[in-house]
C-alpha cells in the first residue's frame, strides 16, 4: 500500500492508498457529519451529509467524500461555506421525516431552528443501514426498500423475517431514526402492514 | 446462410444479394415501426399482399415492409419506389387503388399525396415534402430503404463494410483514432466524447471489457432510439462490432426497454443473422477477432438509462445508480472497464468508417459534429422523427420541418432534453441546436425529445408536471434527489393549486442549487432544471399565481373560474344539458350562468360551447361578475278561461318567460299600449272584443308585435284570417307546453341562431 499525501482544511494528512477522503479525515480527527455510513459497510453514498469540496488541477468540485478515494495532494475543505449550505438544506429537507433523535441535534449544530419543509413524519431517513447491515453483516436479507422516488420505503420481507428478526434485532441500534424498534414489538414484525400497503398500491 | 470466412466472401455475398435484384422494378415499402403499426400498418400490408397476388402481380412487383420514415403523424406511410412516391395515411381501402392506379397505370392517387397547407399543392415525392426536404438524414435514412427483418437488405446497401473496413484495412488503432477525429459525442444524453470513452476503457485494467447499447429510452415523447433499433437493427450492431474491436471488448450488452417488443424482436432477430453469416460470434469475417451479444431487456424505471444503474441491471440488481468518481468506463458491470453508448452513438459510427472523420467533421457546429435525431413531439403540426444537423435553429425544425403550431395558436415553449431538461422560449428560437449552446440557456440536449407547447400551456404546471414523473421516477436512494423533489413538488402544487407564498420562488432556487451540487446522479443533479428554466424564463407566471393567484395561461384548474358571456350566450343549452353537476342555469331564452358553488371545473361547459358563439370562458384572477338580471322577451298572455290561463303562465315562467296576463280583449290593448311585449299569445273566442280584432288593433299600434293565436274551436276561415291580420302561428286547443316552446321558439330570433347541433342533441 503507497501512502498518500493530502490536505483536509489546510492541515497535511498522510493517507494509504484506497481510503476515502472520510477515512482520512477522521484518522485525522477532522470530523464529517454522515447519516448513512458505517465503517462495518461497504461505502453508499446516500445521504450526502458528508459532502466535501475538493481541488485537484485548479479544478474545484463538491464529492462525497465517503465514497470518493484519496489522491495524493488533492485540497480538501470539509467545512467550507458551500459545504454547510448543502449540509443545512439537506437536514432541513429530513427533519421532517425524523424531527427527534440524531437528526435533532445535528440540525442545532447547522443552525437549524426547525425546517421549512412538511412530510409524513415515518421516522425514517432511508439511509439503508439496517438493509445493508442485515444483507453486508448477517447475510440474512430480511428488510429491504420497496418503491421508487418518493415512495421509497424500508419494509421487512415477509418470506424471510418472521424466521430470523426475532433473534437478531441488531438493526435496531443501528437505526438513527427509531423507525425499526418502534415498528414491532420485537418478537412480531408487521407484517401485516406491509402486506396491506402492497394491496393499496 | 453460408458462413462468411472472409472480406472477400462479404463483397461476394453482396454481389449475389444485388444480382437478384432489379432496380427498376417497383417496389411497395411500407413502414412498420410501432408509429405506423399503432395505425393498422399491417393491415395495409396484407392488403398489399392480397391484391398483388389477386391481380397476379407476383414477381413484378416488390413488397417491402420497413423502420420508421418519420413521418408519424400521417402514418401508415407507404412509398413506391423507385420514383418515391409517397403516400401518407394509407388505409386498407385505399390499396386497390394504388395497385391499379400507381402500379399498373402508372398514375398517381391524389388525394393520398402530400398537400402543402399554404399553396394547397399536391407533392408526389418523398423528398419535395417539406418535412423530409429540410432535414438531413444520414442516420435514420436507410430505414425506409430495408426491411429491418432481412440482413440482406441491410447488406445490399454496403452494412457491414464498414466493419470489414475495419477489420481489414484499418485496424485497432485507427479505428479508435477515426472516432476520435470526427470528435463523436454520446447522444444519451451528456455528449461525451465516445472516442475518448473508448480510450478509457481500452486503456484500463482488467478483463473482460464491455460494451453495451443504451436503448432504455424513457423520456416521456421520445422515441428515436427505438424507430433507430427497430428500423435499422444491424447499424447499431455494426457500430458495437466496430466499437469493440476498437476497444478490445469481446461481450458486449444491448440493454433494451421490454415496453419496446418490436425492438426486441427485430434486434434479437438481427443478431441470430448476424451470427449465422459469422459477422457475430467466434472469428468474425475470419479475422480472429471474436465478439458475441446478449440482450438484456429492462424492467421499466425511468433511472435504468443512467449508466451506472444500468449496468447495476445488467448485474442482476435493483437499477440505482452509484457513485461514478470512477468512471464506468474503468469501472462498470462487476467493476470491469466498461463502455456504454446511445443506439444513436453506435449508428453513426459505421457512417463515420465508412466515410471518414473529416467528411462527419464538416457536418454540425464546432464542438457538435453530425446529425442529430429529435422526436418533434406535442403542438405541432408534423409529429416525428427529424433528422438534422448539429446547429440547426430551433426555428427552422419546429417551423420548416413540423409545420408550426397547429389550429393557429402561438408558439410558447420547447422543451429539450427530456424531464430534466429544460423549457426555451420564443425569444431564442434563432438559436443553433448543440449540446453546448442547449447547455447555457439552462436545457440539455439529453437524448433528443423535443416537446412543444402552444400559448395555452401555463409553465408552471408544465414545471409541476415534470417534477411530479422525476418524484416517480427517481430511485430514491439519494436525499438531495428524492427529498428536494418530493419538497418541490409540493412547492409547486401549492403554487397551482393557489397556496402560494412569496419566498416560494427563492426557495425553490435553494433547493435546486443543493440537488444540483449535492445529487448522486445526473438524474437528480438536473431533475431542477424544469423548474429551473422555468422561473429563468417565466417568473412573471410563477409570480401572477403566488401574488395575484392568477393563472396566466388560464390552466391551474383552482386557480380559474369558468363564466359564460351573457352578451354572446345564445341560450342554447348545450352547457347546460353538458355540466356534470348541473351548475348551470337558463332556459331557452334565458341567459346561462354558472353556479360557482356547483361547479367543478371540469371544463366540458367550455369545450361544448359552438365555436360562433364562444360564450364560456375562463376567468383567472378577477372576481366572477355577477349574473345579469334575466332578460327575456316579455309575453303578453290573453285568455279568458282562468283554468287554462294560469296552467300556461305556469309552464312560460317554468320556461324563462316573463309573462303578463289578461284575459279581457280591452283590457289587452290597454296594456300593450303602456309596456313593451315580444309576443302575444291570444285565444280567439273572447269576451267582448273577439281575438281577430284584438289582433289586428294590436298590430297596427305594435306592427313587431309576434302573434300566436290559440283556439278550441279551429276552422279554415278563422285560420285564414288570423294568419291575414299577422298572426304568426294558430295552436289548436289542447296543446302541450312543448308545442308551445317550439312554436315560441320559431318566432325568435335567438332560436332562429340555434344550430342544427342543438338540435340533435
Amino acid at each position: 500500500m503507497e501512502s498518500i499525501r493530502l490536505e483536509i482544511d489546510g492541515k497535511f494528512v498522510e493517507a494509504q492508498e484506497g481510503m476515502t477522503i472520510l477515512q482520512a479525515a477522521r484518522g485525522a480527527g477532522i470530523d464529517i457529519p454522515t447519516l448513512c455510513h458505517d465503517e462495518r459497510l461497504a461505502p453508499y453514498g446516500a445521504c450526502r451529509l458528508c459532502t466535501v469540496e475538493i481541488t485537484k488541477d485548479n479544478r474545484t468540485r463538491l464529492v462525497a467524500s465517503c465514497v470518493y478515494l484519496v489522491e495524493e495532494g488533492l485540497v480538501v475543505e470539509t467545512n467550507s461555506e458551500r459545504v454547510n449550505k448543502i449540509r443545512k438544506m439537506l437536514l432541513e429537507l429530513l427533519l421532517p421525516l425524523a424531527p427527534t433523535g440524531p437528526l435533532e441535534s445535528l440540525a442545532r449544530k447547522y443552525g437549524l431552528e426547525g425546517s421549512r419543509f412538511t412530510a409524513e413524519q415515518t421516522s425514517c431517513v432511508l439511509c439503508g443501514l439496517c438493509v445493508r447491515y442485515c444483507a453486508e453483516i448477517k447475510k440474512a436479507n430480511a428488510i429491504g426498500f420497496i418503491g421508487r422516488g418518493i415512495d421509497r420505503e424500508v419494509a421487512f420481507l415477509p418470506e424471510v423475517a418472521p424466521k430470523v428478526c426475532a433473534s437478531c434485532r441488531e438493526c435496531f441500534a443501528i437505526c438513527p431514526g427509531g423507525k425499526l424498534a418502534s415498528e414491532t414489538d420485537g418478537v412480531r414484525f408487521p407484517i401485516s402492514i406491509w402486506q396491506s400497503k402492497q394491496e393499496l398500491r | 446462410m453460408a458462413r462468411l470466412s472472409s472480406s472477400a466472401d462479404l463483397k461476394k455475398l453482396r454481389q449475389e444479394i444485388l444480382s437478384q435484384r432489379d432496380p427498376d422494378r417497383p417496389c411497395v415499402t411500407i413502414c412498420s415501426g410501432t408509429g405506423c403499426q399503432c395505425h393498422r400498418s399491417e393491415e395495409v400490408v396484407d392488403a398489399f399482399v392480397h391484391q398483388i397476388e389477386n391481380l397476379g402481380l407476383q414477381g413484378r412487383v416488390d413488397l417491402r415492409c420497413t423502420g420508421c420514415h418519420g413521418f408519424c403523424e400521417r402514418g401508415p406511410i407507404v412509398v413506391i419506389f423507385p420514383q418515391q412516391i409517397c403516400y401518407l395515411g394509407v388505409d386498407t381501402k385505399d390499396v386497390s387503388e394504388i395497385v391499379s392506379q400507381t402500379l399498373i397505370e402508372n398514375k398517381l392517387v391524389k388525394r393520398l399525396l402530400y398537400k402543402d397547407v399554404e399553396t394547397g399543392q399536391h407533392v408526389a415525392y418523398e423528398n419535395e415534402i417539406p418535412f423530409y426536404k429540410n432535414q438531413k438524414r444520414i442516420v435514420f435514412g436507410s430505414n425506409q430503404l430495408i426491411d429491418p427483418k432481412r440482413i440482406d437488405d441491410y447488406i445490399a446497401l454496403g452494412g457491414y463494410f464498414a466493419l470489414d473496413k475495419a477489420l481489414f484495412e484499418m485496424g485497432r488503432d485507427k479505428v479508435l483514432q477515426v472516432v476520435k477525429d470526427a470528435n463523436l459525442r454520446g447522444r444519451g444524453g451528456g455528449g461525451f466524447p465516445a472516442g475518448i470513452k473508448w480510450e478509457t476503457t481500452r486503456n484500463a485494467p482488467g478483463e473482460p471489457k464491455y460494451v453495451i447499447v443504451n436503448a432504455d429510452e424513457g423520456d416521456p415523447g421520445a422515441y428515436m432510439d427505438r424507430s433507430l433499433l427497430e428500423g435499422n437493427p444491424h447499424s447499431v450492431l455494426e457500430g458495437l462490432i466496430i466499437g469493440a474491436y476498437a476497444i478490445g471488448s469481446h461481450e458486449g450488452f444491448i440493454y433494451v426497454r421490454q415496453e419496446y417488443p418490436l425492438a426486441v424482436q427485430n434486434i434479437t432477430i438481427a443478431l441470430e443473422q448476424a451470427r449465422e453469416y459469422g459477422l457475430l460470434g467466434a472469428n468474425i469475417l475470419g479475422s480472429g477477432f471474436d465478439f458475441d451479444v446478449q440482450i438484456h431487456r429492462g424492467a421499466g424505471a425511468f433511472v435504468s438509462g443512467e449508466s451506472s444503474a444500468l449496468m447495476t441491471a445488467i448485474e442482476g440488481r435493483v437499477a440505482e445508480p452509484r457513485p461514478k468518481y470512477i468512471r464506468t468506463a474503468v469501472s462498470g458491470i462487476e467493476g470491469k472497464p466498461s463502455t456504454l453508448n446511445n443506439v444513436e452513438t453506435w449508428a453513426n459510427v459505421p457512417l463515420i468508417i465508412n466515410n471518414g472523420a473529416d467528411w462527419y467533421r464538416s457536418i454540425g457546429t464546432e464542438g457538435s459534429k453530425g446529425t442529430k435525431i429529435f422526436s418533434l413531439v406535442g403542438k405541432v403540426n408534423n409529429t416525428g422523427l427529424v433528422e438534422v444537423p448539429m446547429g440547426t435553429t430551433l426555428r427552422e425544425i419546429i417551423f420548416d420541418i413540423g409545420g408550426g403550431i397547429p389550429n393557429g395558436k402561438k408558439f410558447k415553449v420547447v422543451q429539450t432534453g427530456g424531464p430534466s431538461g429544460g423549457c426555451i422560449p420564443e425569444s431564442l428560437l434563432d438559436m443553433p441546436v448543440d449540446f453546448d449552446k442547449l447547455t447555457t440557456v439552462g436545457s440539455m440536449m439529453g437524448s433528443g425529445g423535443m416537446v412543444v407547447m402552444d400559448e395555452d400551456t401555463c409553465m408552471v404546471d408544465v414545471a409541476r408536471y415534470f417534477t411530479d414523473f422525476l418524484t416517480q421516477e427517481s430511485c430514491g436512494k439519494c436525499v438531495p434527489c428524492r427529498e428536494g423533489l418530493r419538497q418541490m413538488l409540493n412547492i409547486l402544487k401549492n403554487i397551482c393549486d393557489g397556496r402560494g407564498k412569496e419566498g416560494d420562488i427563492e426557495l425553490l432556487e435553494e433547493i435546486s442549487e443543493v440537488m444540483k451540487d449535492a445529487s448522486l446522479c445526473a438524474l437528480g443533479a438536473t431533475a431542477p432544471n424544469p423548474v429551473l428554466s422555468t422561473i429563468k424564463y417565466f417568473r412573471d407566471e410563477y409570480e401572477a399565481h403566488i401574488q395575484k393567484k392568477r393563472c396566466p395561461a388560464k390552466v391551474c384548474r383552482e386557480l380559474i373560474t369558468y363564466y359564460i358571456l351573457p352578451e354572446r350566450c345564445q341560450a342554447c343549452l348545450i352547457c347546460a344539458r353538458n355540466c356534470p353537476t348541473g351548475a348551470i342555469t337558463g332556459g331557452k331564452h334565458l341567459i346561462h350562468v354558472i353556479d360557482q358553488e356547483k361547479c367543478t371545473k371540469c371544463g366540458i361547459c367550455f369545450e361544448v360551447c359552438p365555436s360562433r358563439f364562444n360564450a364560456v370562458v375562463k376567468l383567472s384572477g378577477e372576481p366572477v361578475p355577477p349574473p345579469v338580471p334575466k332578460i327575456t322577451k316579455p309575453i303578453l298572455l290573453v285568455e279568458d278561461e282562468v283554468i287554462f290561463r294560469e296552467s300556461l303562465r305556469d309552464w312560460l315562467t317554468e320556461g324563462g318567460y316573463q309573462v303578463t296576463t289578461t284575459g279581457d280583449g280591452e283590457e289587452a290593448l290597454k296594456v300593450i299600449r303602456g309596456q313593451e311585449f315580444d309576443t302575444i299569445i291570444l285565444d280567439l273566442k273572447l269576451p267582448g272584443k273577439d281575438g281577430i280584432e284584438v289582433l289586428k288593433e294590436a298590430k297596427s299600434q305594435k306592427p313587431s308585435l309576434k302573434a300566436i293565436i290559440i283556439t278550441a274551436y279551429p276552422s279554415p276561415e278563422t285560420a285564414t284570417e288570423a294568419m291575414k291580420a299577422g298572426a304568426i302561428d294558430y295552436l289548436i286547443k289542447p296543446f302541450n307546453p312543448e308545442m308551445l316552446e317550439r312554436v315560441i321558439a320559431g318566432v325568435t330570433e335567438a332560436k332562429a341562431e340555434v344550430t342544427p347541433e342543438t338540435n340533435e342533441r
